[in-house]
């Protein structure tokens, strides 16, 4: 009975493997083909079914001038925003859901609960309604265009995800573990920088994963609040859709744009596997 | 040298409340905070260390203000029920911490660290990550830390709690003679329990307090044999001390209108009326001649067995001294020890008492 259950299990994961892996392999295989191939019906192989170019790879790296579309300038823009929009979300929000998790606010009826939900609420409005104001807001302070601006407003949109992820972390910190520090001759900033943060690596490299996921793949806020100056890699590869659109250099860019997401994954998931992001502390 | 607490008071929140607490510590003494789950002890002692700050009151330690100095400045020591350590140090590091934080000389650290290691019997484990060990182990870690502070006020709140029964029990031996040396005579020793019997056994002075009250301080003869009043009575026996109302008229006195018994001779001196009557569980015994008794649930506790019982108008524990199962709704008879029989007055005083000549 437990062989089948197995059986079945792993029957079912691998059948789930190929289902994700499906679009990948299609996105592999486009990204080598010309226009011939990729209009005369579906083909999978390469050299039995199609004749393999590098032409939709060697495009992406060409500058402008001789006819490439040049991702390399998009590709560090979009790495650079991420990374400092995530770093200082991370910094501040783990600030903030500290906090939030040890003192108590009372402003009328606004309390620590409501704070954390005024936070949430950023990410709960559909970010359409979000869009007119930043605009505003960015043209007034003259950083429409540029890269300061779009991590302004990344940092308004990831944060909330660090505060949300990091309050109810300490909240499953025992107090007590401060409260000892404190006895043991911290001064409150001591405790928390001394013996707080170390033990909170878990759950920084959890909200940072988020924040670097959803910071990468937006599309929407870098689309309205970039136009020449300054370009995101999404807004990038969707810009490459024109009348012929060029789907192996398209592909070939889709891939390119996940890979720093897998590496991010693979490095998490080490941590994620030897159990230090549950047991750190109990 | 002595801690002195003063009128502290504390408004009632969720869970952090103290009425009207004055105390005074003296160094070289041990004294047990015995009281129920939520009566303050813990509250009590943090605000001792200083993590809470009482609404009213004052707290003088040698001769200073000891409100308007800041936790980290007060150089307490606290053990917590709960085993709490430092996850991301060892056990070495964990120790030398406090020390650390007071830039104490570096040699001098490692003399103390490894006292304090030896004193907690931890020799081998230094390097060992706080998760790799037992929670006896952390919790003997958390005891280190606090004695190689050499701390003035040493807090324990209820520090073996957690920990099983055979544990606790060479944990609590060690403690008394840990706070034996020529140390402890600097420092005074608090420790918060809910067992009265742990309280018994670690032989200091008893504060018993309730709903953030102290209702009685004194040595455990003391309090076991004149509970200043019937709430004492009860939290500091295990099982609590029977309580039932009670008449003495005509030479006879009367439990709850149903049983009645001749005036034992040393109640003679007392005045008819009605009284509320103690009698330990420990002296309500079997007896084939007594009063019929209905089995509400019978536990089993070591070589003893818990009989909780009820009749018309009386509820009861007995402590019988063997090992037996009844049925529930079985009937027992039993019979009262009148000569160890405590009289409250209404109120809850204690008017009598049988260790009382």
């Amino acid at each position: 009975m437990a062989k089948i259950y197995t059986f079945l299990k792993y029957l079912f994961v691998i059948l789930w493997a190929c289902f994700v892996i499906a679009p990948f392999l299609w996105a592999i295989s486009t990204s080598f083909k010309d226009f011939n191939s990729v209009t005369s019906g579906a083909t999978y192989i390469p050299w039995l079914q199609f004749e393999p170019t590098l032409d939709g790879w060697s495009v992406l790296f060409k500058p402008g001038s001789q006819g490439g579309i040049n991702i390399v300038g998009p590709y560090f823009n979009s790495i650079f925003v991420t990374l400092t929009a995530s770093i200082i979300s991370i910094a501040l929000g783990t600030l903030a859901a500290y906090a939030l998790s040890r003192y108590t606010f009372k402003a009328g009826i606004v309390q620590n609960n409501d704070i954390t939900f005024f936070f949430i609420s950023q990410r709960i409005m559909p970010p359409v309604v979000l869009s007119i104001p930043f605009f505003l807001f960015l043209s007034t302070l003259g950083l429409l265009d540029s890269l300061a601006g779009l991590i302004m407003v990344y940092i308004v949109l990831l944060m909330p995800i660090a505060v949300w992820i990091m309050v109810d972390f300490f909240n499953r910190v025992p107090k007590e573990i401060d409260e000892t520090a404190l006895i043991d001759g911290c001064n409150p900033f001591q405790a928390f920088f001394k013996v707080v943060l170390p033990n909170s690596i878990p759950g920084m490299i959890v909200a940072g994963l988020f924040c670097i996921i959803f910071g990468w793949i937006d599309f929407f806020f870098a689309f309205i609040l970039t136009f020449t100056n300054v370009q995101l890699l999404p807004v990038k590869i969707v810009a490459l859709n024109s009348s012929i659109t060029p789907w192996w250099s398209l592909s070939a860019a889709a891939l390119v744009s996940v890979a720093p997401l897998i590496i991010v994954a693979f490095v998490v998931e080490r941590y994620l596997s030897k159990g230090n992001l549950s047991g750190a502390l109990k | 040298m002595s801690l002195q607490l003063g009128n502290i008071s504390l408004k009632p929140t969720e869970q952090y409340h103290l009425n009207d607490v004055t105390l005074n510590f003296e160094p070289g003494k041990m004294y047990t905070i015995l009281g129920r789950t939520l009566s303050g002890k813990t509250t009590l002692l943090k605000t001792i260390a200083g993590l809470q700050s009482p609404d009213s009151g004052s707290i003088h330690f040698m001769g200073k203000d000891f409100l308007s100095i800041p936790v980290w400045e007060r150089n307490v020591a606290m053990v917590y029920q709960q085993f709490i350590n430092y996850p991301h140090l060892n056990v070495r590091e964990n120790i030398e911490f406090p020390l650390k934080q007071r830039k104490m000389e570096p040699s001098l650290i490692d003399k103390e660290v490894s006292d304090a290691i030896k004193k907690v019997g931890l020799e081998g484990f230094e390097v060992r990550k706080i998760q790799e060990l037992s929670g006896g182990q952390q919790q003997r870690v958390a005891l280190a830390r606090s004695l190689a502070k050499k701390a003035k006020i040493l807090l324990l709140d209820e520090p073996l709690v957690n920990l099983d029964y055979k544990l606790r029990e060479g944990l609590r031996e060690e403690f008394k003679k840990l706070f034996k040396g020529e140390e402890a005579s600097q420092s005074i020793l608090i420790y918060a329990s809910t067992d009265p019997l742990e309280a018994m056994q670690l032989n200091g002075d008893i504060i018993v307090i309730d709903e953030g009250k102290i209702l009685q301080v004194g040595s455990a003869k003391d309090v076991f044999e004149n509970p200043a009043n019937a709430k004492v009575a009860e939290i500091t026996n295990d099982p609590a001390m029977n309580l039932n109302n009670g008449t003495i008229q005509d030479n006879k006195l009367i439990f709850n209108n149903e049983i009645q018994f001749d005036l034992p001779s040393n109640l003679q001196s007392i005045q008819p009326g009605d009284y509320q009557i103690g009698i330990r569980a420990t002296d309500i015994h079997l007896d084939e001649n007594g009063f019929g008794f209905d089995v509400d649930i019978s536990e089993i506790s070591g070589s003893e067995t818990f009989l909780h019982l009820h009749s018309q108008n009386i509820k009861c524990v007995a402590t019988i001294e063997e090992v037996k199962s009844y049925e529930v709704n079985q009937v027992v008879k039993i019979n009262f020890d009148t000569s160890k029989i405590y009289l409250f007055k209404e109120s809850g005083e204690l008017l009598h008492s049988p260790f009382k000549s």
